[in-house]
């Protein structure tokens, strides 16, 4: 069985379609990156995978439960499933271990002490051990988005959804995000990531899904992806040449 | 409970009519002398000469940290020896709570619209005060022509908000017996022993009157968000 | 002028002038203090209401707020005072045998509570809405349920967004008691004026009662700045609404 697994999933705006019959299945294990033009639907179709928007049609089931179903318990889903935002979103009232303790003790029950020490070996692996008693705004761009990611990861997520995680960034601070995740994907886990990094899809991704108009234009591996354009289709084509320009 | 006498109302009418008219009459009167003075208090507060700056700003202070209440009382009891001591007459003229409750909401509202004049040139930025500056124009004429201008559109909402706090509180006058719309109503509801009717029906008018005001003004604020730089704007 | 005037005594009582006008101090501040504690709970309450998931509460939440803000405050008081009662008959049975300073009182707190309650639920959410949809997002993304949410993550940084719009509204709140003269409560400016047509010391009268309302406006400010001060967390500014 599919980690995640996306069946003719559609989604409305009043009329407008932003999600067209997506359909698509990801791996235990394996790492996929969402990529294609800006208003293409990648953020609202990962966002639909933990529940943090709704859709009209088609099932997602997140390790065999199914999202769209009302009898769900959508919390402790989104508890085993890990995100990271565009705009990192860190609790900017709390401490940086406060916020990766938070969820631990109130949605798992962890207590306090389990919680600091999960926190304290997760800030390790991410390099910010040091900054554990800071807040927020005290860091620089690179190290919130890597609290974030510890802060993700302290729920021990089956899988983790990263949405444009460098693309608010300094260029100067995208390399030192791209290390953690990649770390994070040569240790197995399962990861889904919107991103225009393509040095990053090249390098880590097991296969690429390119978007546009709410559709899945292509959905291969990552060698036929970067290395054959003559599998490519027009539209790909064109986004890459785009990207890739610079 | 005794049935509600919707009749008392209709009687009272055109009573309450007068009463409304002197509300409303009172409110734009206070309302642009508010605006006058409030913006001439503001550009005072933002003079260089700190003596005129710090008077002002005593000013402002002064009439926001006390009640309204209390200083439509003060205002009541010293205007006639303000106007004695102008005219210099042997005794303070009669001028009545009707008459000095002009002066009273003039004075008093232009320490609130000081504020709003004073955040809506704030939200001009200083751009184009260098801008106009360097094109050679003098204070005044920046002043004039580039910063209120501006300042007014973008405070424009704030503005007609604070009016219509204004329209509901000169209904405070009332308690010196001038018979405003709230007067009105208190005068019949006392006369007739129709409470129930009389302040209920005040309710609704003003809660109508000033729900589709502000309504109004939300919407205008929505067609005309224009010009409101996020970075100027504070 | 005669400034003497405050240790002669009253015509009935021994009490002195300036004993009344600190008995009046005294409701004054009771009055805003227990009138505050109100306006918190239910403005928070609307707030949150406001902007929740349920479209109907929000819609409630809406109503509320043009409700009360949309009525002046002293025919607010005498809805509460006055016309109450008259529609509520078991209320009216208790109001008629009760002491009436104690219904002026409750009168008096209830609706300047719930008048302040309104402008605090605009502010609690504008507050909410100035954080954004992601703040609200990454904590759903992470597990939290609604109420932990607004627990944990929204609330806490948006009381101190709007502390100094809350500054504002404590220190109305407590001018506002005036208005509880025009139902008879013996609050201070009630007694400022119960001493000026008294004594004809109007002058001296009101300059104390404005001294007094403006310690106790400082005093408010102050000790709001100083809460302040110590819910400071870096990265979290107040949206000043108005210069002090």
């Amino acid at each position: 069985m599919s980690m995640i697994s996306l069946e003719a999933v559609s989604k409305w705006y009043d009329s407008f379609k932003v999600l067209d019959a997506c359909t698509t299945a990801i791996e235990r294990g394996e790492v996929v990156v969402i990529c294609g033009p800006s208003g293409s639907g990648k953020s609202t179709l990962i966002k639909c995978i933990n529940a943090l928007e709704p859709f009209q049609q088609g099932t997602i089931l997140v390790d065999g439960i199914s999202v769209g179903d009302p009898q769900t318990n959508l919390a402790r889903l989104r508890a085993r499933v890990g995100m990271v935002f565009q705009h990192f979103e860190l609790f900017p009232h709390l401490s940086v271990l406060a916020n990766l303790n938070l969820a631990q003790v109130k949605v798992l029950g962890r207590t306090r002490d389990v919680a600091s020490e999960r926190s304290l070996a997760l800030l390790d692996r991410v390099g910010l051990r040091d900054q554990a008693a800071k807040f927020p705004a005290q860091l620089s761009g690179g190290q919130q988005q890597r609290v974030a990611i510890a802060r993700a990861l302290s729920m021990d997520p089956i899988a983790m959804l990263f949405d444009e995680p460098t693309s608010a960034l300094d260029p100067e601070m995208i390399v030192e995000v791209l290390d953690v995740m990649s770390t994070l994907a040569q240790e197995g886990m399962t990861m889904l990531c919107v991103t225009h990094e393509m040095g990053f899809a090249r390098r880590v991704a097991n296969r690429v899904i390119f978007m546009d108009h709410g559709t899945i234009v292509e959905d291969v591996a990552k060698d036929a992806f970067f290395d054959d354009p003559s599998a490519r289709t027009a539209r790909a084509q064109t986004f890459l040449s785009k990207i890739l320009q610079h | 409970m005794n049935d509600l006498d919707l009749d008392v109302i209709t009687r009272a009418l055109p009573w309450l009519a007068q009463g409304l008219q002197y509300t409303v009459q009172l409110t734009c009167v206070a309302a642009l002398g508010g605006t006058v003075l409030g913006t001439l208090l503001a550009l005072a507060r933002l003079s260089p000469r700190p003596i005129v700056a710090g008077l002002a700003a005593s000013y402002v202070n002064l009439m926001r940290s006390v009640p309204l209440l209390l200083v439509i009382f003060w205002f009541y009891f010293l205007v006639p020896l303000g106007l004695q001591w102008l005219t210099s007459a042997e005794n303070p003229p009669r001028v009545g709570a009707e008459r000095s409750a002009y002066v009273t909401f003039i004075l008093f509202e232009a320490a609130y619209f000081c504020e709003i004049v004073r955040a809506g040139i704030a939200s001009v930025g200083a751009g184009q005060q260098a801008a106009a500056r360097a094109l050679g124009l003098d204070q005044a004429q920046v002043l004039v022509h580039v910063i209120l201008p501006q300042a007014f559109r973008n405070m424009l909402p704030v503005l007609l908000t604070q009016a219509i706090i204004l329209f509901q509180d000169v209904s405070l006058v009332s308690l010196l017996n001038v018979t405003d719309f709230v007067g009105a109503a208190g005068k019949i509801a006392q006369r007739d022993g129709r409470v129930v009717e009389m302040y209920l029906f005040v309710a609704l008018v003003y809660l109508v009157l000033c729900s589709m005001t502000s309504a109004l003004v939300r919407r205008w604020q929505r067609t005309h968000s224009i010009g409101q730089h996020p970075e100027t704007a504070r | 002028m005669n400034w003497r005037i405050f240790l002669e005594t009253m015509p009935e009582g021994d009490a002195t002038w300036w004993q009344m006008l600190a008995s009046g101090l005294g409701w004054t501040l009771a009055c805003a203090a227990t009138a505050w504690i109100i306006a918190l709970a239910a403005g928070t309450s609307i707030g949150i209401a406001r902007t929740g998931t349920s479209r109907a509460a929000s819609r409630v939440a809406a109503t509320y707020v043009e409700l009360f803000r949309n009525i002046p405050l002293i025919i607010q008081f005498f809805l509460w005072y006055f016309v109450l009662p008259e529609l509520c008959p078991p209320l009216k049975r208790w109001v008629v045998q009760a002491d009436p300073a104690a219904v002026q009182f409750l009168a008096a707190t209830l609706c300047l509570g719930l008048f302040t309650s309104a402008r605090i639920a605009e502010q609690v959410r504008a507050g909410i809405e100035s954080l954004g949809r992601g703040q609200r997002q990454a904590a759903r993304a992470m597990g939290l349920n609604e109420a932990q949410c607004y627990r944990h993550v929204l609330l806490p940084v948006t009381f101190r967004v709007i502390m100094p719009p809350l500054t504002s509204e404590l220190m109305n709140l407590v001018k506002n008691t005036a208005v509880a003269y025009s139902i008879g409560l013996a609050e201070l400016f009630f007694r400022t004026r119960e001493m000026g047509e008294i004594t004809f010391r109007y002058f001296e009268a009101f300059a104390a009662a404005t001294l007094a309302y403006m310690v106790i406006a400082l005093a408010a400010n102050r000790a709001m700045r100083f809460i302040e001060r110590r819910i400071a967390v870096p990265g979290v500014a107040g949206t000043a609404r108005s210069a002090h």
